[in-house]
């Protein structure tokens, strides 16, 4: 549970820390909460000797609600988000699911950006980033990107943003509707067994719109065009729920682990996604 | 006396004696972050170790090169078993009789074995070094499973001659460790064959872990100046690892002082020695400097002394109106690569014949076999005495299995089958001596505390809810009532390594009235500072503020055998009283000279000794212990100490009946505890909070066992739950709220009656929390399902019931 030896830099500015991580390559990496990479290391997992710190960097931090856009710093924790009046009232299904995440004294430390860009299939905020169709913001030599959250997964751990370059903002349009974020973990500080991201639009009795992402079934986050398509234009009744489970299970691949064999987590998905389709379908 | 003098109830509140609810006197240290625990400790020129462990589960070692390790800057050695051999010291001998590498021999059996042993400057470079050493391995087929073990050709302890005995007798098979038997297997079968009623079940004790919150550790300091050893270290029984180091090194005992500090809970995991101990010792006597050996986390998980691992084949039979007539139970155990278990000499599988509960029944068997398999050793009592976990889990899961063969209610079948108060002392048929007990009047008043017949009615409510499609979550009741045996042990038949299990207690009383006492035992966050006080201030009148209680350092403490198997209370708590006694009739006769009467004709009483008849005429204990040491007494030696060494008689029995009331989702197999209550009888009650705190630890450690807690391997060995993201241990907000209550059944050659409690939770909760789960899917057929109940085996179990369409 020691790392191997490392340099550690703390950059008080975006432009310093691009050039560190230019200057060293691939011996380079950033670090925000630090609560995926450091037991890596301390594992012997990852090496890294150069480690950025960017928490001395105030551009990275705070939370804008500019009329309906709403940016977050890669650097506002899940504590931040939690504790937001304001977002909690804009966009309430962050603080939902910030709340799910760990612990307390996990969520002090633990950031958006770290949990989006690590590109671990088992953080919570990248199913719901992709259920909000954000856009992450991504600073590199060659200046800055915006890559749709829905496009920047690759595969586990591997994402669209390039090793030179560094998130810096997640940004998106406070959601409309009924929102839900519903886990099932084995415990606290748990990764999810599996989770749902779901926010609906009504217009009557109707369905009018949905975004359904799920978390920690595939290596990727799994949003799920075709389950939201599924319920869309229908009264969201049992009929309708059943083609957006059986939509969103054509669409995730899950892995056994401790937590269960595939055939348990395909159905506890479909349990889930149905609780939050009906959690979200009472908010809407 | 007057008006100020302090009427009897003062003076007995001053004493803080037993039956205080006192608060732990250790707990401002430990609050304020004040404590001292092994890794605290910092010696001069202090080196660290660190081990290379195998990657395997089952290699053969074709090469350990150490040179790019010991070209570290830094790096002072690298041991190997080829450096341990010309010292004896590459094997070690275990507990079980049996030996294990120190370090690897030729091969590695399980996965995380200890290879070679880095010393260096600081635990960084030790960690670097460690990478640095290259190990070449040769794969060897791997075996997980103890059944297939014993029917393998695959030879796993190439050391040991085939046909050659164990420690244990007979093996008939290379594989095999011992076959152990008790009670009469042909008089069990007979009742079995011929019974109205017989029900059988496989119950499933998986692999554990004890997982202490401080991992096991030491410092060796050899000073080869004056010759003298010092080890601090995570140690349950300082006294016997004192023995055993002198026994192993030809060092002489007087020359090894063993300490252990602050620690930081144990549960069996700190009884045994360990590979680390070994190698940081000899790295202390090579280097002349003290080494420091600390676990990570993995570390102790993978390699340092899992628990259970237990499957117990039972059949129970009865008559068709529910009296047990018989009970065989065939136990095959997995013990890992080494029998290391931590268990007394002559029983290799501990007090597992306790199994008969708190049921009479008339006729028993019960045989064990042991087996090696590829992972890690252990085998030890995690939090409880010796494998009645085990027992109580197997004859509690019977019970249930017998209740549904019956058609009968469980609680009922339990009560028609206790043994009755007036049965005590009772012999079990499997040669246990009860001690005493009341189970009925617990029962009841547990039924009773939690509206049994109540909660029936709402789970046939829920339940036909259930089957109307209005719900998908069912109750569950899960009943227990159990029977411990701990306290060990008499000397005539309780032994570890030769050395009986007696336990000590050595008093000074001071000259203006506070005492110091020290106990052969060692507190790992039982509280014996503050409950042995309590003991003494009631035997000698001392208050128990006044009362210093000292263990762990075996330069100053008489010798003992050390805390585990919730033996403290029943043995050194027996010293403690015993000792006090003593002080007590020295006492009493100096105040009879200071009192100018004869000695019978003073009594004691509370704090002091008055005289029979005049109890304004008097001396307190504080006026006598000035006395003793300052003031001329004929025939009485100056001074007022004492030591006594005790032997306990018999074990004591406690029990105790819990009822868990759970919620189950069939859906997604989550779990939760609406109700647990608690009835626990210990005996005498020496402080109600310190027992609380002692149920509630136990029970939310049960939770964790029954609920997903599990050392588990895949089939090439690897273990799968190394870590605390995988290894379940519950925070606050997993545990439930529990409801304690109790009754007082004094143990009757106790000299206070005391029984000892710390392990009671963890041996009737596991069956508590299980027996939940089953009842909530019995109505549907279920009759019995592997612990852990994590979601998945509970929605396996629902899903195999056909309760998802």
């Amino acid at each position: 549970m020691i790392p191997a030896a490392f340099e550690y830099h703390r950059p008080g500015d975006l432009p310093s820390a691009l050039a560190l991580l230019q200057q060293h390559g691939d011996e380079a990496r950033v670090i925000a909460g630090g609560h995926s990479l450091i037991p890596m290391m301390k594992l012997r997992m990852a090496e890294v000797p150069h480690l950025i710190d960017l928490q001395a960097i105030d551009a990275l931090r705070g939370i804008r609600i500019d009329g309906t856009r709403i940016t977050l710093g890669a650097m506002v924790t899940q504590h931040e988000l939690i504790a937001h009046e304001g977002l909690a009232r804009v966009a309430p299904i962050l603080r939902e699911a910030a709340l799910q995440i760990a612990d307390p004294q996990v969520r002090y430390m633990g950031t958006i950006g770290g949990n989006v860009a690590n590109g671990d299939p088992g953080n919570d905020m990248p199913g719901l980033m992709q259920c909000l169709d954000a856009t992450f913001h991504v600073t590199g030599p060659g200046g800055e990107r915006a890559i749709p959250a829905r496009s920047f997964y690759e595969s586990a751990y591997m994402t669209a943003r390039e090793e030179d370059e560094i998130l810096t903002a997640v940004s998106f349009d406070a959601p409309t509707g009924g929102q839900a974020y519903e886990k099932q973990k084995r415990k606290i500080g748990d990764y999810a067994t599996a989770a749902a991201a779901v926010i609906l639009t009504r217009s009557g009795a109707t369905c009018t719109h949905a975004s359904i992402a799920m978390t920690n079934l595939s290596d990727v986050p799994v949003w799920s065009e075709a389950a939201g398509a599924a319920l869309t234009g229908t009264p969201c009744d049992e009929a309708a729920m059943l083609n957006a489970i059986a939509a969103m299970l054509a669409d995730i691949d899950p892995a056994g682990d401790n937590r269960g064999p595939v055939e348990f987590k395909r159905h506890t998905a479909g349990i889930i996604l149905a609780r939050a389709i009906a959690r979200a379908w009472s908010r809407a | 006396m007057n008006d100020l003098t302090p009427d009897r109830d003062d003076r007995t509140a001053k004493l803080k004696g037993i039956g205080c609810a006192r608060k732990r006197v250790e707990d401002a240290r430990f609050t304020q972050g004040k404590g001292n625990y092994v890794d605290d400790i910092k010696l001069p020129g202090m080196l660290f170790g660190d081990f290379v462990r195998s990657p395997y589960a089952h290699a053969r070692v074709k090469s350990i090169d150490t040179s790019a390790a010991l070209a570290l800057d830094g790096v002072v050695a690298v041991l190997t078993a080829r450096d341990l051999e010309p010292l004896g010291l590459h094997w070690m001998p275990t507990l079980a009789g049996d030996k294990q590498m120190v370090l690897a021999d030729g091969k590695v059996l399980f996965q995380g074995q200890e290879v070679a042993f880095v010393v260096a400057r600081d635990r960084y470079v030790a960690a670097d070094a460690v990478e640095l050493v290259a190990v070449e391995y040769e794969e060897l087929p791997v075996l997980t499973n103890p059944f297939e073990a014993m029917q393998s050709d695959i030879v796993l302890r190439e050391d040991l001659t085939p046909g050659t005995d164990g420690a244990h007798g007979p093996r008939r098979h290379h594989n095999h460790i011992f076959l152990w038997e008790e009670g009469d297997r042909t008089a069990t079968e007979q009742v079995i064959a011929s019974a109205d009623v017989v029900a059988e079940e496989m119950v499933y004790y998986h692999r554990t872990h004890p997982c202490p919150l401080e991992t096991c550790g030491c410092v060796a300091s050899m000073d080869k100046v004056n010759g003298k050893l010092t080890v601090y270290g995570t140690f349950q029984a300082p006294h016997v690892v004192r023995t055993v180091a002198s026994l192993l090194s030809g060092i002489e005992e007087r020359n090894i002082r063993i300490v252990s500090p602050d620690i930081g809970g144990g549960f069996g995991n700190k009884v045994g020695v360990y590979p680390g101990y070994v190698c940081s010792i000899v790295a202390s006597i090579v280097t002349g400097v003290p080494v420091k050996w600390v676990e990570d986390r993995m570390d102790n998980l993978m390699a340092t002394a899992f628990a259970r691992d237990y499957w117990m084949k039972g059949r129970i039979a009865a008559t068709k109106e529910g009296r047990i007539t018989g009970l065989w139970c065939h136990v095959t155990a997995d013990h890992g690569a080494f029998d290391a278990c931590a268990d007394p000499t002559r029983f290799p599988a501990g007090f597992f014949h306790i199994c008969t509960g708190s049921y009479d029944i008339p006729v028993a068997y019960v045989g064990v076999d042991g087996v090696y398999t590829n992972k890690a050793p252990g085998g030890v009592a995690y939090r409880c005495s010796f494998r009645v976990t085990e027992a109580a889990y197997f004859i509690e899961r019977m019970i249930e299995v017998l209740a549904i063969e019956l058609n009968m209610d469980a609680a009922e079948l339990r009560r028609i089958n206790f043994i009755r108060a007036d049965q005590f002392p009772y012999h079990s048929a499997l040669g246990w001596e009860y001690d005493s007990g009341d189970y009925h009047t617990a029962w009841d008043k547990a039924l009773k505390a939690v509206d049994y017949a109540g909660l029936r009615r709402e789970q046939a409510e829920r339940l036909a809810a259930f089957k109307r499609g209005e719900t998908r979550k069912l109750i569950g009741i899960g009943l227990t009532h159990f029977t411990e045996i701990v306290g060990a042990g008499p000397v005539k038949n309780c032994d570890i390594l030769g050395m009986g299990m007696f336990d000590s207690c050595e008093i000074r009383i001071h000259p203006t009235g506070s005492a110091i006492a020290r106990l052969g035992t060692i507190s790992q966050g039982q509280g014996h500072a503050t409950t042995f006080a309590q003991i003494l201030a009631s035997e000698i009148g001392i208050p128990a503020d006044s009362i210093t209680i000292e263990e762990g350092d075996t330069d100053t403490a008489p010798y003992g055998l050390g805390t585990y198997g919730s033996r403290s209370t029943p043995v050194a708590g027996a010293a403690t009283a015993m000792a006090g006694r003593k002080i007590r009739a020295k006492a009493q006769m100096i105040a009879a000279y200071l009192l100018e009467v004869h000695d019978d004709d003073v009594e004691f009483d509370i704090d002091r000794f008055t005289v029979k008849g005049a109890p304004e005429r008097f001396k307190t204990m504080a006026e006598i212990a000035y006395a003793a040491y300052n003031q001329a007494i004929p025939g009485i030696e100056p001074g007022l100490e004492a030591v006594s060494y005790y032997d306990p008689p018999n074990m004591t029995y406690p029990f105790g009946a819990y009822i868990c009331v759970m919620e189950i989702d069939v859906d997604t197999g989550e779990t939760q505890i609406r109700q647990f209550y608690a009835l626990d009888d210990c005996g005498t009650r020496i402080n109600p909070m310190v027992i609380e705190g002692q149920v509630h630890g136990g029970l939310t450690e049960a939770l964790a066992i029954a609920m997903g807690q599990e050392i588990a391997y895949d089939e090439m060995g690897n273990m799968k739950t190394a870590t605390l993201m995988d290894f379940f241990m519950p925070t606050a907000w997993e545990t439930p709220h529990y409801t304690t209550d109790h009754t007082e059944t004094p143990s009757p050659h106790h000299p206070i009656g005391a029984k000892g409690v710390g392990e009671s939770p963890n041996v009737g909760g596991v069956p508590a929390f299980s027996n939940a789960v089953h009842d909530a899917l019995r109505p549907f057929g279920l009759r019995h399902t592997h612990m852990p109940h994590d979601h998945w085996r509970i929605w396996k179990a629902a899903h195999d019931l056909g309760l998802h369409g």
